[in-house]
């Protein structure tokens, strides 16, 4: 039972991510992605000291709005500050995490977070941390909150399908639609900081970029429509769920760790798949 | 006179606080197919984007068949560069086009059977209906093109504004392309187009607006057409225009009075 | 107050030596880091920090101990088989290099995650302080470690100092280093073996996580201060020294601190304070050039009404009370006291009782104002064919920017008219 539990929080999570990181590959926005999930880690420290061991919604979306403000002083550096890209998001993510790390040390003894969760998560207590009604097992409580999450970011993606296609293949083009681009970045980029936020505490903060970027870029190198890269998206996502599971019991090591690695693997497996097939292709001509 | 189309009033746009173009104005008559000429890098393409509303203006203004651009947005199309977007995008033929339906109204509801129904007859007229199903990165650069264009002529707009859709392509697009230019003229369709090439500019085109970072002159393709004004439109910058630009962007110095 | 002392007097060794360690650390890697922030490739910087990990978990694996040549053995292979992964991605398959930097990064640091936490659960004494890799604590290094960071570190200031201008080249236009046939392919494969050293033995002091900014945040802030590489090579040395040693000063003084936030904080701090403060390119001193330009825009209108009005009039010294400037132009109140008060200073303007007058060296101001702006005028027409009616808004504002040369041009291209396009009269000084 414990397992299913791990697993089927792990998959809810991994399909999660990987359904917004879609859009952040497709956006060549991957790296941003990484600079939230590290970057929402103040916020999240923050929202413990102040609701206790557990953070409430509310603290919860403060700390998914550092992840949006993550992104415009990213833009603040590169467009007003006129520096490089991949230096403003460089600073950013580092120094924010950097007070993340420190805010923890400070408060070692009021906050419920140590330095080893924020990197990889505790998947493994997921099973042990129940939600009662009554006296009614309701199971884990993270599988409550990751279903949750995972419905909000269905109904996200389903409803704002046409929306989030259009601006993220041609801007301008909807621009000139007189459909607002940045309501729509907006809500992908609010959309990745909670659930980089939500998923902090069972994968912690840099493996929640394994899961936002690996499955839809294996995905990716697999499909030529948006909706098959999104299904695949799914289904390598729960395969490294699976598969991370499984080599973590067996070699005793952490399970965020090892669902990453297989996701690892999965995609070096479908990227020799993909070379396979080109060579193949040139040699029949 | 005859309609007007496009007008536009002392544009003045700045890219990176330097000035590219400067006091663009002109009038545009509707129902002709229209070549936006001029050198590289004198303000061609964001002539078109200031158009649009894409790029800040930093003086000037735009009207459209008289109106702002919000109050006739359903009759303007925009056919961007083919380079601006990136075509591994996992996307068919048939899912671009379709774009060409997508309105802020419409945007959380199911694309319905007349929007394909459109989307299959624009694809039609630019001879690509046999293709709707393909991917796009299988496409050539000219079926590229083409896919672009069927895209836009799916809005059914009056006013057609095309960023070089002559670059790349082959010879069968370039034809295809013309065709459907004099159909479009024959409905009463405008068509602007910016184009590079000096050579050809003559043939494909009725009018002509001759830039160079300030418009240096606009009219039928015959009273374009000669010496003195190709001269100055493609004998370099004015020197004095550039060095005043210059100024603005290293001062810092804001280009109109506010 | 007493630590403070006993840390500043490095009467203990231990400290001398984790300061010194920690300061070189900073410095190499911010040298280091100027050439990967110049060839943008800052975020590569931070894959092959994390991707270091697995590498050094693994050595610690086959070897069984700790020894930091070891580590660092597996800390390059490791970085060199990410490098190479990020650019076969990207060369082979149509992911872009971003993403190719985030799936290397990510699984790679995911692995090493996964090999760590099964050195410790497996209860090899010996794996104690690994775990270290992860934030850095300088203040845990031992003497040897510390020789042999630091012998690293100034074997890398050598490798950079004898092959300067090569790798200056390379990172500011390789197409041209190929053609005066440098060998391009050699030095850049240097190049990404010094970054890699130098990340390898960086995260000793700030960790694998926040390694990204070692390398990264000296660049950025020194790039605010100068335009010579030489320069920002040492601007970014010093900021990092200088971290490095903050970082170790809070993490001795505090030993529950970790060392690497401590220096990535004080990174941030000296960079973010460069961007907003940095002379000439600073946000700030931008902030200050465009209330300057407000300025002179004010006081220069004031002053060409001064001559509008007296050109309307007939008579140029005629003294004008302050109700009347404000009522013939679209001055605020606020705005027109301010700029009197200016011109007054600069004996542009003189107050009389409650008027005002305008002064000599005022007039011959307001004249060129008036003389640039219809110069501009007659260009705008007779160059850009703009109508008469549509010229003045531009001149408003370009009157303010033409620069003696540029207004020395201007009439001799328009052979120094007297008359612009709506027939006033061109003002030029009387010699």
């Amino acid at each position: 039972m414990e397992a299913l539990w791990i697993i089927l929080c792990g998959s809810l999570i991994a399909i999660s991510c990987g359904l917004l990181g879609s859009f952040l590959v497709l956006r060549k926005m991957a790296m941003v992605g990484d600079a939230i999930s590290h970057a929402v880690l103040p916020g999240i420290v923050l929202a413990y000291l102040f609701s206790g061991s557990r953070g409430s919604i509310p603290m919860l979306i403060g700390a998914a709005a550092l992840g949006v403000l993550t992104t415009i002083i990213i833009e603040l550096f590169y467009k007003k500050a006129k520096l490089q890209i991949d230096a403003s998001i460089g600073i950013t993510f580092t120094w924010l995490f950097a007070i993340g790390i420190i805010l923890i040390s400070l408060f070692a003894g009021q906050v419920d977070l140590d330095q080893d969760c924020v990197l990889y998560g505790e998947i493994a207590y997921v099973p042990l941390d129940l939600l009662y009604w009554g006296d009614l097992n309701l199971g884990p409580r993270t599988l409550w909150v990751a279903s949750a999450m995972l419905l909000l970011i269905l109904l996200i993606v389903i409803r704002g399908y046409k929306g989030l296609f259009l601006t993220t293949f041609n801007q301008e083009y909807a621009s000139a639609l007189g459909i607002s681009v940045g309501f729509w970045h907006y809500l992908l980029m609010s959309s990745v900081s909670l659930t980089t936020v939500i998923s902090f505490e069972s994968v912690g903060a840099i493996l929640v970029v394994a899961f936002l970027i690996v499955p839809p870029a294996t995905a990716y190198l697999l499909s030529n429509q948006l909706k098959h890269m999104l299904w695949l998206t799914v289904l390598f996502a729960v395969l490294s769920s699976i598969g991370g599971y499984f080599l973590a019991v067996l070699i005793n090591g952490s399970i965020a760790g090892a669902m990453a690695t297989v996701s690892g693997v999965l995609f070096c497996l479908v990227w020799g798949y993909t070379i396979i097939q080109k060579k193949k292709m040139m040699i029949e001509y | 006179m005859k309609n007007i189309a496009l007008e536009t009033h002392n544009l003045t746009v700045s890219y990176n606080r330097r000035p590219v173009l400067w006091n663009v104005d002109f009038e545009l008559p509707s129902g002709q197919i229209i070549g936006i000429i001029g050198p590289n890098g004198s303000g061609k393409t964001t002539l078109l984007k200031a158009i649009m509303g894409l790029v800040k203006t930093s003086s000037g203004y735009v009207k459209i068949f008289d109106q702002d651009l919000d109050d006739v947005r359903d009759r303007v199309s925009y056919v961007p560069q083919r380079e601006s977007v990136d075509w591994d995008f996992p996307a068919s033929v048939m899912d671009v086009v379709l774009m060409g339906r997508y309105r802020s109204s419409n945007l959380f509801k199911k694309i319905s059977q007349k929007d394909k129904d459109i989307a299959a007859e624009a694809l039609e007229k630019v001879g690509m209906l046999e293709y709707s199903g393909r991917q796009i990165n299988q496409l050539s650069g000219g079926q590229q093109q083409r896919v672009f264009i069927a895209r836009s002529l799916a809005q059914g707009a009056d006013l057609y504004i095309m960023d070089e859709p002559f670059v790349g392509v082959d010879a069968a697009t370039e034809e295809a392309i013309l065709n459907l230019f004099s159909e479009m003229k024959k409905e009463g369709k405008t068509v602007i187009v910016v184009h590079h090439d000096l050579q050809t500019a003559k043939a494909y085109f009725d009018w002509i607006v001759l830039l160079n970072t300030r418009m240096v002159a606009a009219g039928p393709k015959e009273e374009i057409f000669n010496e003195e004004l190709l001269q100055e439109a493609y004998g370099g910058k004015l020197n004095v225009l550039s060095k005043v630009g210059e100024l603005v962007r290293e001062k810092d110095f804001p280009i109109r009075e506010k | 107050m007493n630590s403070t002392l006993e840390f500043l007097s490095f009467s203990d060794p231990n400290v001398r030596f984790v300061v010194i360690g920690t300061m070189i650390l900073g410095a190499t890697a911010a040298m280091v880091g100027t050439f990967s922030f110049l060839r943008k490739r800052a975020l590569v910087g931070d894959a092959i920090a994390h991707s270091i990990l697995p590498g050094v978990c693994l050595s610690f694996l086959i070897s069984g101990e700790k020894d930091p040549l070891w580590l660092i053995l597996g800390a390059i292979i490791s970085g060199w088989v990410s490098l190479l992964m990020i650019d076969g991605i990207s060369r082979t398959t149509k992911l872009k290099n971003d993403t190719a930097i985030g799936i290397v990064l990510s699984v790679f640091f995911g692995a090493g995650i996964l090999l760590m936490t099964m050195i410790q659960h497996s209860g090899n004494a010996a794996q104690a302080g690994l775990d270290k890799f992860l934030f850095g604590k300088a203040a845990s290094l031992t003497q040897d470690d510390i020789m042999v960071f630091s012998g690293i570190g100034i074997a890398l200031i050598v490798i950079v100092l004898a092959l300067y201008k090569e790798f200056k080249l390379v990172s500011f236009n390789p197409d041209y280093a190929k053609v005066i046939g440098l060998p391009v392919k050699f030095l850049e494969f240097l190049l990404a073996t010094i970054t890699i050293l130098a990340v390898a033995v960086g995260i000793q002091a700030v960790g694998v996580v926040l390694m990204a900014a070692l390398l990264i945040t000296p660049a950025s802030g020194a790039r605010y201060w100068t335009d010579r590489l030489g320069k920002m090579i040492i601007i970014a040395s010093l900021f990092g020294a200088v971290s490095g040693f903050i970082g170790s000063y809070i993490s001795y003084i505090a030993p529950s601190m970790p060392t690497g936030p401590w220096v990535v904080m004080a990174l941030s701090v000296l960079a973010i304070g460069s961007i907003w403060f940095a002379p000439k390119r600073g946000v700030f001193s931008k902030l200050k050039l465009s209330w300057q330009n407000r300025d002179k825009i004010l006081t220069e209108n004031i002053l060409k009404l001064f001559y509008h009005l007296g050109e309307d009039e007939g008579d140029f010294e005629k003294p004008r009370s302050f109700k009347q400037l404000l009522t013939s132009e679209r001055f605020k109140e606020l705005e027109l006291t301010k700029g009197l008060k200016m011109l007054k200073k600069n004996n542009l303007l003189r107050k009389k009782g409650e008027t005002w007058f305008i002064t000599r060296s005022g007039f011959k101001e307001a004249s060129r104002i008036v003389r640039l702006h219809r110069l501009w005028e007659l260009y705008l027409n007779q160059r850009l064919k703009l109508e008469p009616d549509h010229v003045h808004n531009d001149a408003e504002a370009i009157e303010h920017i033409i620069t003696p040369e540029i207004e020395s041009l201007l009439e001799k291209e328009l052979d120094r008219p007297t008359i612009d396009p709506h027939r006033s009269k061109i003002p030029y000084p009387t010699e």
